[in-house]
C-alpha cells in the first residue's frame, strides 16, 4: 500500500497555502483516489442537451472511472444513468453518441431497457419465476445517477450523496454560462459538430491551472503567437484589414501589464476566471449583422452589456473550461496519472450569422487542435513539468505569486490579474471535495 | 501535362517534406493555396464544419517560420517527417480548363526524439499549371482516424 489510502491527513498535507506536493501530478495512488473521491463527490459536465434533442438521443461520458451515459426519453426529460447492464455489467451504449430508438438492448443476452432506464423485456422471463429476482437490485433496470442537473442546457451529474447542491457547488460562477447562452440572440446554444479531442501526456490538473496562469503566453507562445504577428507585420503590405486569424493569434502576446490590469475573479469550491474588466477576446472586429440582432432581441442596454463581458478563460472545478466570447467549452478527462484527453466542443449560437461560427470554430482549431501551434508550446510545458517533478531535490511547486498571508478561503474575490489565486483556490477546493467522504485516520486505525 | 507529371510533382513535394525543404515546398503552393486535414468523413465544408487545419499562405508560413524559432521549445529537438506515397491515382487531367487532380493513398511517420507516429490517409491534390508550371491549390489530407485524439502533429502530411 502507498502512503495516501486510508490516509487523510497525508492527503492534507500534500497542499500548503501556498505550495502543492508533486505527488499530486505523479503519484499514481492519488490519482486513484482523486477518481474514487474527487470526481464523485465534485458536480462534473456530461454533456449539452443539444447532443440529445430527440428521443433515443444517448451520449455517453465517465465521472472519474465511471461509465455513465445522458438519454432522451419519449416525455422528452433527460435522464443519466450508469452505463452497465443490470444482468451482468455489458455497457449498454458503447459509442460516445448515437440513437438507441425506442429502448435498449443489451447485446449480451438481450435484457431491454425503455429510455428512463427501467427494465422492458427479459427473454425467457420465466426462468427468474419464484426466484426472487423481483427484489433484486437488477430487477430495477439501469441504475440512475441520482444527482442531476441541468442548467440552461448545461448536463451536470454528482454521484456521491453528501456534499453541495448543484447551486452552492456552483453558484456565482454559472454567470459565465449564462454569458454565454445569452450571446445567442434566441438564449440557445447548441452543439452540431464532434470536439476537437487532443491526447496530453500530463496530469490532467496541469491543463486545469494553465487555464488561469496569465504569465505564459508572452512566453510559452512567443513561438506561435509571436511569429505569427511577425510574418503578418512582414507579408500585409498596404492591406488595412487585419485578418481573422491574426485577431485570434495576437492578443496572446499582450504584456505582462495587459493580464494585470484585467484582473482574475475567484469564487467558492475552486471555479474563478481571467478576464474580469477586458481580455484576449476583447477586440475581435464586429461580425456584420449580430450587434442588431442582439439589440432586437435584447435591447440596446442588455445587448451591449452581455457582449462587453469578454471573460477569458473560466474554471467550473474540476475540470470544464467555459470561454463565452468563442463560444468554446474544453473538458479536460483524466486517463491516467500522467493521461489527459481533452475534447474541445465549439457551440453555435443559435440565431446568430454563421460568421460567429466560423470564428469560434477557427479558435478551436487554432489552439486546441493536435495539430495547433498554440497547443504545441503548451503540451511541451506539461511534459517537461511532468519528467521534472520526479527529480527529489525539490518535490514542492510554487503557487506563491501575490500571495497575501491569511487569505481568506471560499470567498468571491476580483484581484491581479497576474496572481495565482486562483490555482491556490483550485487546491484548496481539491482537499475538500477529495477528503468529503473519508474518514479521519483514527476511526480508520481502529 | 500528363498523368506522369501530375504524379512526379506529387512525388517531388513528399521529397521536399522529407529533406525539410520547407521553403522550397511553400513554393509548391499558388497564392491562393488551401492546406486542409478535416475532421469529418467526407467532409464537405471547411468553414463551418471542425477541421483540424484548414490554412492559407499566411498560416503555413507562420508554421515554417516557427519551426525555426530560437524559442520554439517543442522543436526541442527537432521532429523529422517520412512519407511513403501509393501511385497516385489520377482524378482529373484537364489541360483546356487547367485543372488536375489526384488522390494519393499514404503512409506518413512523424518522429521527435525517442516517440514516434505513423498516420494512414488519402491525401488529395488540387493543381493548376501556371505559366507551365503546376501550383498546389489545395491539399486535403483525410486521414482514417481522423476522429481520434492524436498528440502533437508538428510538421506536414
Ligand atoms: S449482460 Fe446484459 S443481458 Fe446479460
Ligand atoms: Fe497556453
Amino acid at each position: 500500500m502507498g502512503a495516501y489510502r486510508s490516509n487523510i491527513d497525508a492527503i492534507r498535507a500534500l497542499v500548503r497555502d501556498s505550495e502543492v506536493h508533486r505527488d499530486v501530478y505523479i503519484d499514481p495512488e492519488v490519482f486513484d483516489l482523486e477518481m474514487e473521491h474527487l470526481f464523485p463527490n465534485s458536480w462534473i459536465y456530461i454533456g449539452h442537451a443539444s447532443q440529445i434533442s430527440k428521443p433515443g438521443d444517448f451520449i455517453t461520458a465517465n465521472i472519474g472511472r465511471q461509465p455513465v451515459f445522458a438519454v432522451r426519453h419519449s416525455d422528452g426529460n433527460v435522464h443519466v444513468l450508469f452505463n452497465r447492464c443490470p444482468h451482468k455489467g455489458v455497457k449498454i451504449a458503447s459509442e460516445a453518441c448515437g440513437n438507441t430508438g425506442k429502448f435498449f438492448r443489451c447485446p449480451y443476452h438481450a435484457w431491454s431497457f425503455k429510455t428512463d432506464g427501467s427494465l422492458l423485456a427479459i427473454p425467457l422471463k420465466k426462468g427468474y419465476e419464484s426466484t426472487g429476482f423481483d427484489g433484486s437490485q437488477a430487477s430495477r433496470g439501469l441504475t440512475p445517477v441520482k444527482h442531476v442537473k441541468i442548467y440552461r442546457d448545461f448536463i451536470f451529474a454528482k454521484l456521491n450523496d453528501g456534499g453541495l447542491s448543484f447551486e452552492d457547488y456552483f453558484g456565482e460562477s454559472l454567470s459565465t454560462i449564462d454569458n454565454m447562452v445569452d450571446r445567442s440572440p434566441e438564449g440557445k446554444l447548441a452543439i452540431q459538430a464532434a470536439p476537437i479531442r487532443y491526447m496530453h501526456t500530463c496530469n490532467w490538473k496541469m491543463l486545469v491551472e494553465n487555464q488561469t496562469d496569465t504569465c505564459h503566453p508572452m512566453v510559452a507562445h512567443e513561438s506561435s503567437a509571436g511569429t505569427a504577428v511577425k510574418v503578418w507585420t512582414r507579408e500585409k503590405g498596404d492591406s488595412t484589414e487585419t485578418p481573422m486569424a491574426v485577431q485570434l493569434y495576437a492578443p496572446f502576446m499582450s504584456p505582462y501589464e495587459f493580464y494585470e490590469k484585467s484582473g482574475i475573479r475567484i469564487w467558492p469550491n475552486g471555479h474563478g476566471h481571467t478576464g474580469v474588466s477586458n481580455s484576449i477576446h476583447s477586440d475581435y472586429s464586429q461580425i456584420p449583422g449580430y450587434l442588431d440582432k442582439m439589440i432586437a432581441a435584447y435591447g440596446e442596454k442588455r445587448a451591449k452589456e452581455i457582449l462587453d463581458e469578454t471573460r477569458h478563460n473560466t474554471i467550473y472545478f474540476p475540470n470544464i473550461m467555459v470561454k463565452g466570447p468563442v463560444q468554446i467549452v474544453r473538458n479536460f478527462i483524466p486517463i491516467a496519472v500522467d493521461k489527459t484527453l481533452v475534447e474541445s466542443w465549439v457551440f453555435r449560437l443559435v440565431g446568430a450569422p454563421d460568421m460567429l461560427y466560423e470564428r469560434a470554430l477557427m479558435y478551436n482549431r487554432f489552439i486546441n487542435a493536435p495539430t495547433s501551434i498554440v497547443g504545441h508550446d503548451d503540451l511541451e510545458m506539461y511534459e517537461r513539468a511532468q519528467e521534472g517533478l520526479r527529480s527529489n531535490g525539490n518535490q514542492w511547486v510554487n503557487l506563491q505569486r501575490l500571495y497575501e498571508g491569511g487569505e481568506k478561503l471560499d470567498v468571491t474575490e476580483v484581484i491581479n490579474g497576474t496572481s495565482e489565486r486562483q490555482m491556490r483556490n483550485q487546491f484548496h477546493a481539491w482537499v475538500k471535495f477529495m477528503t468529503q467522504d473519508m474518514s479521519e485516520r483514527a476511526e480508520v486505525a481502529e | 501535362m500528363n498523368e506522369k507529371v501530375i504524379a512526379d510533382f506529387i512525388y517531388e513535394e513528399a521529397r521536399q517534406l522529407d529533406a525539410m525543404q520547407w521553403n522550397a515546398w511553400l513554393g509548391m503552393f499558388h497564392p491562393e493555396a488551401r492546406y486542409w486535414v478535416p475532421l469529418e468523413w467526407q467532409q464537405q465544408d471547411p468553414v463551418l464544419q471542425p477541421s483540424l487545419m484548414y490554412e492559407d499562405l499566411l498560416l503555413l508560413k507562420v508554421r515554417v517560420e516557427r519551426l525555426s524559432g530560437e524559442r520554439t521549445f517543442s522543436q526541442k529537438p527537432k521532429s523529422r517527417c517520412h512519407h511513403l506515397l501509393q501511385a497516385p491515382h489520377i482524378v482529373e487531367c484537364n489541360a483546356e480548363t487547367g485543372v488536375f487532380k489526384a488522390r494519393t493513398s499514404f503512409f506518413y511517420t512523424e518522429t521527435r526524439g525517442d516517440t514516434l507516429e505513423r498516420y494512414s490517409g488519402w491525401a488529395s491534390h488540387e493543381l493548376v499549371a501556371v505559366d507551365g508550371e503546376l501550383k498546389i491549390k489545395l491539399k486535403r489530407i483525410d486521414l482514417i482516424n481522423f476522429d481520434a485524439p492524436f498528440g502533437n502533429i508538428q510538421l506536414f502530411m
